[in-house]
């Protein structure tokens, strides 16, 4: 039942339709019409349609004599013989890019969106022009973990543009205990899936882009330089030092936030106005020194905090309102229920904000921070696999159990007759370890072990072990009984 | 890619822009393309933008689906466009490069300063990005 109609294509579009300028085509509507154009000539269709699919704002279309905006739009019918005009729309001005943003504002805030940040356009620091320049204004987080919930989700609600937050995780029942924005059902998600869901819901205004990837030299620079605002939701030291690099050497301001057990830290690292994170830690720790949250826990509600101050700091700088926390480390302490605040200084010497700086492009973080280590890596001799550790157990009592771990994780769940040794308390109690005995190290996943054994190595001991996987691996696959964490 | 026009066509700009000065003028820029883009005729059009003309222009798109219609199967076509800016550089502001979508096309701007022409030069979009970068424009005598 379809009509014959020709498609009059403009000048600009003729080279992706094998330069004609009509495409006759069988149709009953403009909007099949076009449609079949688009599959017949597949690069036609970005020229043609926006991201979100609908018809892009500056091309018009014709049935006849008629601007279809003046019949059915797209599904305006046609008839055999009617000629459909594709007519772009030309406009322009010597506009100032202030002046640009002035006559976009105009028409913004809708009055939806007036009702829903009243609270906001009420306050004198905020009003109607800071929260249009929220809504022009874009914000990366990195990380979707216990930071960048609450991060994402006052953004989000402050009606900041565009997010983009970058995570490849997945969503780990050990996660719940603080990443609120995921619920027990969505435990083996990808974060980043949950978490557009949920920000999309909390407010449908805000753009959330997703970088399902890790961070790395090679994509940094392209995906920080798309917004005026960075904030490190991170938890590791690579990243970190990656991201404050990345920032200064494009200008823009670092958010700063860190947790660990019951203490907590934000600033704001800009180079532009004070210093950065490698002013204040030039070099990382030492691999091991600093224990992660895996393996020193964190109190579930710290994250929330940090990551709202944070949040704060964020809009603030978006807003170009109050005091920045820039050459300020603020520290909280849940425990002690105290705040205080470190003066920061610029280091002249800082050799990536610096006069003088060395660093004009990034590099490997991962070597940086000393995980490409080889005291890392056990020699294969050196390793026993959780099956062999069973035989060699059953088989076996003489051999001695060294669990590296700290005490909270050996109340979990600890091996029959091992001995309890925290890593920071080797050097000091080697000596009740004998050489002449079977040694077998563990830890959780057996990276901390792995460091001990080779410490232990060093020292003379020759019949050592890293339980490969750590008790992780002995619970999932010796005994289903023993609890994880 | 270069676009020629003929003296006359620069002067016939010229005057379209002193006329509506201080609001921007615009029009159509029509020929052939063979090689280069020969302008033939500069087709003024009416700035329907509904307010602050001073700084931007809109070229109804009804004059476009015109003479689009007039010059089907003639060999003839549109090449681009002119629009002027008043106290303005002939760059392409943040504005124009937000609102130009269409890569092929030429955007010849002319700056007008206390209602006398400045400059002239031409512009087109990159295929990929949306930048302008700027066309080669040559006069010629005839």
């Amino acid at each position: 039942m379809s009509s014959t109609v020709k498609v009059v294509i403009p000048t600009p579009l003729r080279q992706y339709v094998a330069n004609r300028d009509v495409v006759e085509l069988r149709a009953d509507s403009v909007g099949a019409a076009i449609g079949s154009l688009v599959r017949e000539f597949a690069e036609l269709r970005r020229h043609l349609y926006a991201d979100d699919g609908r018809l892009r704002n500056f091309v018009n279309i014709y049935v006849n004599e008629e601007d279809i905006r003046y019949l059915q739009k797209e599904s305006t019918p046609l008839r055999d013989g009617d000629t459909v005009s594709i007519v772009p729309s030309i406009a322009g001005g010597g506009m100032s890019m202030v002046e640009m943003l002035a006559a976009k504002r105009k028409d913004v805030l809708a009055p939806h969106e007036i009702k829903r940040y009243s609270r906001h356009l009420i306050l004198p620091e905020v009003g109607m022009q800071g929260q249009l320049a929220l809504k022009q204004s874009s914000a990366l987080i990195v990380g979707a973990g216990g930071l960048g919930n609450p991060l994402a989700q006052y953004l989000a609600a402050a009606g900041v543009g565009r997010l983009g937050v970058v995570d490849f995780d997945v969503v780990d029942l050990t996660n719940l205990q603080r990443q609120v924005l995921y619920s027990t059902k969505d435990v083996g998600r990808p974060k980043l899936q949950a978490l557009k869901e949920r920000l999309e819901a909390i407010n449908p205004n805000v753009e959330v882009k997703t970088y399902e990837t890790r961070l790395t030299s090679e994509n940094a620079l392209g995906i920080l330089t798309e917004y005026d605002v960075v904030i490190d939701g991170t938890d590791n030291f690579p990243t970190r030092y990656l991201v404050n690099d990345a920032c200064v050497l494009l200008g823009k301001p670092n958010v700063y936030g860190s947790i660990f057990r019951f203490e907590g830290q934000a600033s704001v690292f800009w180079s532009a106005k004070g210093p950065c994170y490698r002013c204040l830690y030039a070099e990382p720790p030492p691999p091991g020194l600093v224990p992660s949250c895996a393996e020193g826990g964190v109190l579930g509600v710290l994250p929330g905090i940090v990551g709202s101050i944070q949040a704060v700091e964020a809009l603030k700088v978006l807003l170009g309102k109050g005091d920045l926390l820039v050459g300020r480390l603020l520290v909280f302490d849940a425990l002690r229920m105290k705040f205080r605040e470190l003066r920061l200084r610029k280091n002249p010497d800082c050799p990536v904000c610096g006069p003088n700086a060395t660093i004009k492009e990034l590099i490997d973080y991962e070597a940086f921070c000393g995980l490409r280590d080889p005291s890392e890596q056990v020699g294969e001799e050196f390793q026993i696999t959780v099956d062999e550790l069973r035989e060699k157990v059953a088989d076996d009592h003489g051999v001695v159990l060294l669990d590296v771990r700290e005490p909270m994780e050996w109340e979990i769940a600890h091996l029959d007759r091992a001995i309890l040794m925290p890593v920071a308390q080797v050097p000091a109690r080697v000596n009740e370890l004998s050489t002449a005995d079977d040694i077998v190290v563990y830890c959780k996943t057996g990276v901390r072990s792995a460091r001990i054994t080779n410490f232990l190595r060093e020292l003379g001991f020759r019949k050592v072990k890293n339980l490969v996987g750590g008790i992780d691996a002995w619970a999932e696959t010796v005994d289903p009984d023993m609890p994880r964490y | 890619m270069t676009i020629v026009l003929r003296t006359e066509h620069v002067r016939a700009i010229e005057a379209h822009a002193r006329k509506t000065y201080p609001e921007e003028c615009c029009g159509l820029l029509l020929g052939r393309s063979a090689g280069s883009k020969r302008v033939d005729e500069p087709r003024p059009a009416t700035n329907v933008a509904e307010t602050n003309r001073e700084r931007r222009y809109v070229i109804d798109p009804r004059a476009i689906f015109s003479v689009d219609h007039e010059l089907r199967g003639t060999g003839r076509e549109i090449l681009g466009f002119y629009h002027s800016h008043p106290d303005h550089p002939a760059q392409p502001s943040a504005f124009d490069e937000a609102q130009a979508t269409w890569p092929g096309y030429s955007y010849v701007i002319l700056s007008i300063v206390d209602g006398n022409p400045a400059g002239l030069r031409s512009w087109v979009l990159e295929k990929e990005g949306g930048r302008f970068r700027p066309e080669t424009l040559s006069t010629a005598e005839v």
